[in-house]
């Protein structure tokens, strides 16, 4: 009861939000911006062939009525077509969220379980050789450029080797796989060297704790210590840590779609900015901001579930 | 044979720095039915003795470099972390000083202590939950059928310290060491907590160790006592005797220098009048012992009543419901008056919130009031908007209780120093200001050439002092003290507590006390308040409310004090 009175009043906060991010984005967008249909028509448009497209993109009607037909597209998520191909922009979304997210999703999961195993090891054998190797590891690995990883696993692996499709994209399981796989585990090396830093951090924090030693003192052997009493205790930072990057996974990995020629949301993006398609970055400016206050709220709610002293209000 | 015999033990910390020493060749042992007490300061070596018998100091940096730990014969040093932990929680468990951070946030107490028996004595989950409210019954938990299933923040302090204690006599120990165990609580909860763990050692025969700076409590429960100083055993014997001929100078140091309830000198001894630094002893002048006593003669031309509180009250809102409306007030402070002459100390007993603390800083306005006055001088308090505040601000400090996070670990002392000078004009140029600093040094007896050194490079007690220094910075007049000295050791204790004599001497300052140690409040006051759910129970001269309680409330507080006699 209390949890589902709480999960209400935060949604009632994303309206004030919605409000106030539609309207940064028509002062920018529908004030600041001046008048597009020069953009769209080119110079040699006739007086009357722009107020016709002045009447059809809205552009004709009062200022008030334009901020609230973003604010509406915000709650119908009904964003109008794009300038550049008219497509229904929520489709084109829907559309190319799927091949952003087969290749985000399962790397995503897998360097973040990877790092935690990895943490967890790395904490039992702190101050060790294993320790210093993989932190020495994961300085190296953070050291080096994304791109140089790119060109060159898809140089060796793909080129070379021929284990992987070198670019582009098929729907449908398990066809993505060939093309996902080979970004994917770039996506992996990138994590994991920050996410065991800091992993390894938050799980020392608390080995050094006085539970821990209250544990030792009870007989616990220390690998039940380790895998009970630690990591329920350094899961609070990991949640936020791992949660607020989920409303990226929907935005897709801009660099390797661009470079792999994978047709996910990261591309439309960049599309849409270089070709000027307002609806099109109003339509993700909404997004990302929602995606941003609710992926807040699950964080929120995850950690009234770990941490019983969390009191939801 | 002795259940545990500790032979030569040496324990050395093997760290960049170099190689400390923590303990040298200690030797003692404890028999089944006895309480030994493990007296010592800080850093003595007390801690790490008694983590080394069942293994938990950490290795590396520490390593136990010789010596034997006997458990009935078998020598534990020899067991393997297995073995060892056969033993840990079984045979010999502990308990620890800070009841608050020992349990495990995020697990049902219930369950912290079902853990032992789980791994132990093989017990199923609901056997071992059903024998972990026994437990709770027994260590005095009212209904522990529901507390079970409470988490530790859901617990008071005193509470917490019993479920540590279900938890380490959950396996029938043979051995139980105590760490400190009652050093965080109130006195009441102390009582109660040192009844409980004799009930329960005469109840299982078991053999205590019980580790405390506080040779009040260790006379009270205690047969046998070691001291220990600087890494070594330097006097152990039967508790009486200790206490009636103790032969080290540091044990007779030690003896001294916690205040009791009558017949304190003027200034607190302390462990250098005993001995100097190379450990000779020294003679203590019979001027030095001379008991003392408070006078309150021609205080009205003398000192006029400088600070005067009426009616304050200061409420907390609690806000509940869909759109958190206030459905109640938590009254920290509840129609509070006293008033406070010129020069002298008011102490505010009472246990943990009573509202002690936020009555301290409601009078300087660290916390809004609900309603009432506060009159300084001619100055109204209450009334104050944020600019004039900022005004008084130095004429009137606070020092807190934790000498290790107020200070600015990247701030040399001399910055630490200078900087509310800079903000509050005292001292024409910087070097004016660094003389002051200098001179703020000697006063609190430290060296003017440690102005450059960083906190972490002072001990507790230095790092007191500084604090204290820093709030003489700007001359004040009046100065709140909330549980200043409760971190410190009683050695450093005495002379924070002497320190802050002399300057009230020096420059007449007033102060008010905040404590929850009573014995402390009784030897710095003139006139002592104490506090229950937010009131002012009963307020009087020391003496009065010391030797002639009236509320039933004091006679409990005070009756709780362990008296520092040991018993026969």
């Amino acid at each position: 009861m209390q949890l589902i009175q709480y999960i209400l009043r935060r949604l009632l906060y994303l309206i004030p939000v919605i409000f106030g991010v539609s309207f940064v984005i028509f002062i920018l967008f529908n004030v600041v911006a001046g008048d597009p249909t020069p953009l769209l028509l080119g110079k040699n448009a006739t007086a009357s062939q722009v107020e016709e497209l002045r009447h059809q993109l809205g552009l004709d009607r009062s200022l008030a009525a334009q901020y609230f037909d973003i604010v509406k597209s915000a709650f119908t998520f009904d964003f109008g077509r794009s300038w550049a191909t008219k497509q229904l922009i929520s489709e084109v979304i829907v559309n190319r969220a799927y091949p952003s997210l087969t290749l985000t999703v399962p790397a995503f999961v897998i360097s973040t379980i990877l790092s935690i195993l990895i943490s967890l090891v790395v904490a039992y054998y702190r101050g060790k050789g294993l320790d210093t190797f993989i932190r020495v590891l994961c300085i190296s690995l953070m050291s080096v450029s994304s791109l140089v990883y790119i060109l060159f696993f898809q140089w060796f692996f793909a080129f070379k080797l021929g284990w992987f499709e070198i670019s582009g994209y098929e729907e449908g399981f398990p066809n993505f796989l060939a093309y996902t796989m080979l970004p994917g585990i770039i996506w992996i090396i990138l994590s994991l060297g920050p996410d065991i830093r800091f992993f390894r951090t938050v799980i020392l924090d608390e080995i050094y704790q006085d539970y821990v030693r209250t544990a030792r003192a009870k007989g616990l052997s220390e690998i039940t210590i380790l895998l009970k009493h630690v990591l329920r205790n350094a899961l609070i930072p990991v949640i936020t840590y791992v949660v607020i990057q989920i409303p990226f996974l929907i935005l897709g990995a801009l660099l390797l779609e661009s470079f792999f020629d994978i047709p996910g949301l990261g591309g439309t993006i960049l599309q849409a900015i270089n070709s000027s398609d307002f609806p099109v970055i109003k339509a993700f400016a909404i997004l990302s901001s929602i995606a941003y206050i609710i992926f807040n709220l699950i964080t929120d709610i995850l950690y009234a579930v770990v941490d019983p002293r969390v009191k939801l209000n | 044979m002795s259940l545990l015999e500790v032979k030569n033990l040496t324990v050395e910390f093997h760290t960049e720095e170099g190689v400390t020493r923590a303990v040298n060749n200690v030797s003692f042992s404890v028999d089944a039915g006895e309480t030994v007490g493990l007296v010592g300061e800080s850093g003595s070596g007390k801690s790490v003795t008694a983590y080394s018998i069942l293994g938990l100091i950490p290795r590396p940096p520490g390593k136990i470099t010789s010596g034997e730990i006997l458990y009935k014969g078998q020598d534990l040093l020899k067991f393997s972390e297995r073995e060892l932990r056969g033993i840990r929680g079984n045979d010999i468990s502990m308990i620890f000083q800070e009841p608050m951070t020992s349990l495990n946030p995020v697990f049902k107490v219930g369950y912290q202590i079902a853990e032992a028996l789980m791994l132990h004595k093989g017990l199923n989950k609901t056997d071992a939950w059903n024998q972990a409210i026994k437990l709770m019954d027994q260590v005095g938990i009212p209904d522990p059928k529901r507390k079970a299933h409470a988490y530790p923040h859901e617990m008071s302090g005193g509470q917490k310290q019993r479920v540590v204690i279900a938890m380490a006599i959950a396996c029938d120990p043979k051995l139980l060491i105590c760490d400190e165990p009652t050093t965080a609580l109130d006195v009441t909860i102390q009582k109660q907590v040192l009844d409980l763990i004799s009930e329960l050692q005469h109840l299982y025969k078991m053999g205590v160790l019980f580790i405390t700076h506080d040779l009040a409590v260790i006379a009270d429960i205690a047969d046998d006592v070691i001291v220990m100083y600087k890494s070594n055993l330097v006097e152990q014997g039967k508790t009486k005797d200790i206490f009636e001929k103790a032969q080290h100078p540091y044990s007779k140091g030690l003896l001294s220098c916690r205040p009791g309830l009558e017949g304190n000198p003027k200034r607190l001894l302390t462990v250098s009048d005993f001995m100097d630094n190379s450990g000779n002893e020294l003679k203590v002048s019979q001027e030095r012992m001379k008991p003392f006593t408070k006078s309150y003669t021609h205080e009205e031309e003398r000192n006029p009543v400088i600070l005067k509180v009426d009616n304050l009250k200061t409420y907390f809102p609690i806000k509940a419901g869909f759109f958190r409306s206030t459905v109640g007030y938590v009254k920290a402070v509840d129609g509070v008056s006293f008033e406070l002459r010129k020069g002298k100390t008011l102490g505010l007993v009472g246990e943990s919130g009573c509202g002690k603390t936020t009555l301290g800083r409601t009078i300087l306005r660290l916390e809004e009031p609900t309603e009432g006055t506060i009159q300084y001088g001619d100055i109204s308090i209450n009334e104050l908007d944020k600019n004039d505040l900022r005004g008084i601000r130095s004429r009137l400090q606070i020092i807190f209780q934790d000498p290790y996070s107020s200070l600015n670990p990247r701030m040399t002392i001399g910055q630490i120093l200078t900087e509310p000078m800079e903000i509050h004009g005292i001292g024409s140029n910087s070097k004016e200001r660094l003389e002051k600093a200098e001179y703020l040094m000697g006063k609190v007896d430290l060296l003017p050439s440690h102005l450059s050194r960083y906190p972490h490079m002072f001990s507790g007690g230095q790092r007191q002092r500084i604090a204290i220094a820093r709030a003489l910075a700007l001359n004040p007049e009046f100065i709140i003290c909330d549980e200043s000295v409760s971190a410190l050791d009683v050695s450093v204790q005495a002379q924070v507590l002497n320190l802050l004599l002399d300057l009230q001497e020096e420059f007449d300052l007033t102060y008010i006390f905040i404590s929850h140690d009573l014995s402390v409040v009784n030897f710095i006051s003139d006139y002592v308040g104490v506090m229950y759910q937010g009131k002012i129970v009963e307020y009087g001269t020391a003496d009065e409310v010391y030797h002639n309680p009236k509320m039933d409330y004091t006679k409990n507080l005070l009756s709780a004090i362990p008296k520092g006699i040991p018993k026969s």
